[in-house]
């Protein structure tokens, strides 16, 4: 009894990064994720998916400043298209034989290789402000990790534009989201039904393509996610049989004490 | 002695360095209370947890970068390029995690079975020091990711030395090696980062020693009066131990695979950024009871004593109510002047102890929200339980509590219990 209690206050007592922090705006609608639960993996045609709608919509603005070109080939896509993808990209050449790195001022070029980062829209942050208004277009690559909520979060934004309520003071330039703290956001709508036409042939709402780009950005996160919880349903099937193993062990060798 | 041992190469080894003979009396043939239930299982599994910190932590170490500019993205880089790298950062971050579970569970046992008491004094100083130097570590590790609570967490509690009299602020330049956190900070954290885990493990070692001069407490408090009343630790506790270790990484391997992210803020998955304060600025969860603490001084109270704020601050005082709240824990051997040790045989320090733990609790969950309203109130009677407890209810206690008839020994109270 004492023990169980102790147990539970323990427990409790785990528990509070969970409770702490309620958060600021309403629930998050919880959406059915390929990569939820111990068996969780990462559906190959919705990465693919994703991937377009970052490349297409987000990545105007957004960096995903820890990915590679050559990750694209953890989605499904072969070597050659990921070479194929960074190709289409400009990056900063570095300095040429005349030690230059900058011609009449502009950064000379050239075109990505798969050993590439992911090149960035914007040279750096300020230039990052200057094109938004002032506002700093976060980078996307942790997203998912970096807000309570994780992919539901992503969704919830991109899904969540509204009229402002009557009273609500909006200021110039902002938008009304309802899942933003604070309900202000510098981010317009970023998805328009069928702005894009998908390379699969989905139908492309805005709530399927918030759902993919999410998917995406989850991966962007967490790429170890699917070997994490492959090798982790290993260890713990082990650990649990070992386990007991070493219960009966315990109860034997005990069995003579008194 | 050496001739014990049948392999001439360690009896040979064993004659000129008696190593062996030394783990055979400290693991084999130590002669262990035999009446040890499962809340004895923490010591050992913390032992095991200071190791896999050290040896995660010292992998990690090999592909760190600590400097302010490329410090965050090392981290992510051993995430996703290093092999196995996300493993051993998880392992890690999860790791400290569990340290501080098993520690306070740990303490805890220790605080209802009273193994402070006479002669295990200095046993008991030792766990605190060990306490507060697993507490430095921890803090100085959670700034080199170089997230947004690494750098603010970092500013919050270093600022708490300007309220050191007169030299306050330039202890505070000399910890940050400048004028705000920054990357002679980070590089000295680092190196601090790595130093502390060796002077917990020397510690460890004191305590092992002290605590196999007295050998265990048990969960009668009464002392060890012959061989009836031990086993010898191997094959008895080694079993033990090793089942209790199966449960605790089952835990351990459980969060770190599937909820790596539970005991970690969101916000330090955000590059730090000194222009940006995050909307909460909250510790680690094992340090929200002491965060409770330090924001418990309201000003007025403080004001209300007229000639106090010339002396002491808010701040102030709330920096003395939290480091003294560790402090004291050392003098919990001269506090409690009962003569029976295990609360099994104190109705009413029984009692006492679980409100105590309850209040701990509970001021760990008001350390993790805004401070403000009823949190506060409670944050404040909970933060004075804690002192009246160990200054006035324990003393209290050991004085006037009427405890019940202990068992004659160890072996005696076995066997009660077999026989009912």
């Amino acid at each position: 009894m004492k023990t169980t209690l102790f147990a539970a206050l323990i427990a409790g007592a785990l528990a509070f990064p969970a409770v702490t922090n309620a958060s600021e705006g309403p629930k998050l609608p919880a959406q059915k994720w390929s990569f939820d639960g111990p068996t969780g993996h990462f559906d190959r045609a919705q990465m693919k998916r994703g991937w377009q709608v970052f490349k297409s919509v987000c990545a105007a603005c957004h960096s995903a400043h820890q990915l590679y070109y050559r990750n694209l080939v953890e989605l499904g896509f072969s070597e050659a298209e990921a070479k194929q993808i960074a190709a289409g990209d400009n990056v900063p050449a570095g300095p040429n034989e005349a030690g230059e790195t900058h011609v009449d001022g502009q950064p000379i070029m050239r075109p990505a290789q798969p050993s590439d980062k992911i090149a960035p829209p914007y040279a750096n942050p300020a230039a990052a402000r200057a094109a938004n208004n002032g506002a700093l277009p976060p980078d996307l690559s942790l997203i998912t990790k970096a807000r309570k909520g994780g992919a539901d979060y992503v969704h919830a934004i991109l899904t969540g534009y509204k009229e402002p309520p009557a009273g609500f003071q909006l200021q110039a330039g902002m938008n009304y989201n309802e899942y933003f703290a604070g309900h202000q956001i510098a981010m317009p709508a970023p998805l328009v039904e069928g702005a894009i036409t998908f390379e699969d042939g989905t139908n492309a709402t805005v709530d399927q393509m918030a759902k993919d780009v999410s998917a995406f950005l989850t991966w962007a996160a967490e790429p170890e996610l699917e070997e994490r919880k492959r090798m982790g349903i290993k260890i713990l099937a082990f650990l649990l049989v070992f386990t007991a193993l070493l219960f009966a062990l315990k109860r034997r060798i005990w069995s003579d004490v008194h | 002695m050496s001739s014990e041992f049948k392999n001439p190469v360690i009896r040979w080894i064993d004659h000129r360095l008696p190593v062996f003979t030394m783990m055979e009396h400290s693991a084999v043939t130590y002669p262990t209370p035999k009446n040890l239930n499962y809340w004895w299982n923490f010591g050992s599994l913390a032992g095991i947890v200071l190791v896999v910190m050290i040896l995660s932590g010292i992998f990690l170490a090999m592909n760190y970068t600590p400097h302010t500019s490329l410090a965050f993205d090392s981290v992510e880089r051993i995430m996703r390029d290093v092999n196995y790298g996300w493993l051993l950062r998880y392992l890690h971050m999860n790791g400290a995690s569990m340290f501080f579970v098993v520690v306070y569970i740990h303490i805890f046992r220790g605080m209802y079975y009273g193994s402070y008491k006479d002669p295990r004094e200095l046993l008991w100083i030792i766990g605190v020091l060990i306490f507060l130097t697993m507490m430095a570590t921890a803090f100085v590790g959670y700034t080199l990711p170089w997230g947004q609570m690494s750098f603010w967490g970092a500013t919050v509690i270093t600022n708490l030395f300007s309220v050191v009299p007169i030299v306050g602020d330039y202890i505070v330049q000399w910890l940050w090696g400048g004028f705000s956190v920054d990357n002679p900070t980070l590089n000295r954290f680092f190196a601090l980062h790595y130093l502390l885990p060796f002077v917990i493990f020397a510690l460890v070692a004191l305590h092992l020693v002290a605590l196999h001069q007295h050998k265990s407490n048990n969960p009668t408090g009464v002392e060890i009066k012959g061989d009836r009343d031990t086993i010898p630790f191997h094959p008895y506790y080694t079993v033990k131990d090793a089942f209790g270790l199966g449960v605790f990484l089952l835990i351990y391997l459980g969060f770190t695979f599937f909820a790596p992210n539970f005991f970690g803020e969101p916000d330090n998955y955000v590059a730090a950024n000194p222009l940006v304060t995050p909307a909460h600025i909250v510790p680690e969860w094992y340090f929200l009871p002491f965060y409770a603490m330090l924001r418990s001084v309201p000003d007025n109270f403080i004001d209300a004593w007229g000639i106090l704020p010339i002396i002491i601050s808010a701040k102030a005082a709330g920096v003395c109510i939290m480091f003294g709240s560790i402090i004291l824990l050392m003098f919990l051997p001269w506090l409690d002047t009962s003569k029976v040790r295990s609360a099994n045989f104190r109705p009413v320090y029984k009692w006492a102890f679980w409100l105590f733990l309850f209040n701990y609790i509970l001021l760990g969950y008001i350390g993790g929200q805004p401070p403000e309203g009823a949190m506060l109130t409670i944050g404040r009677v909970s933060t004075f339980w804690y002192f009246f407890h160990l200054l006035v209810v324990v003393p209290f206690l050991g004085k006037y509590e009427r405890t019940l008839p202990l068992p004659e020994s160890i072996s005696a109270a076995v066997m009660a219990k077999e026989s009912k």
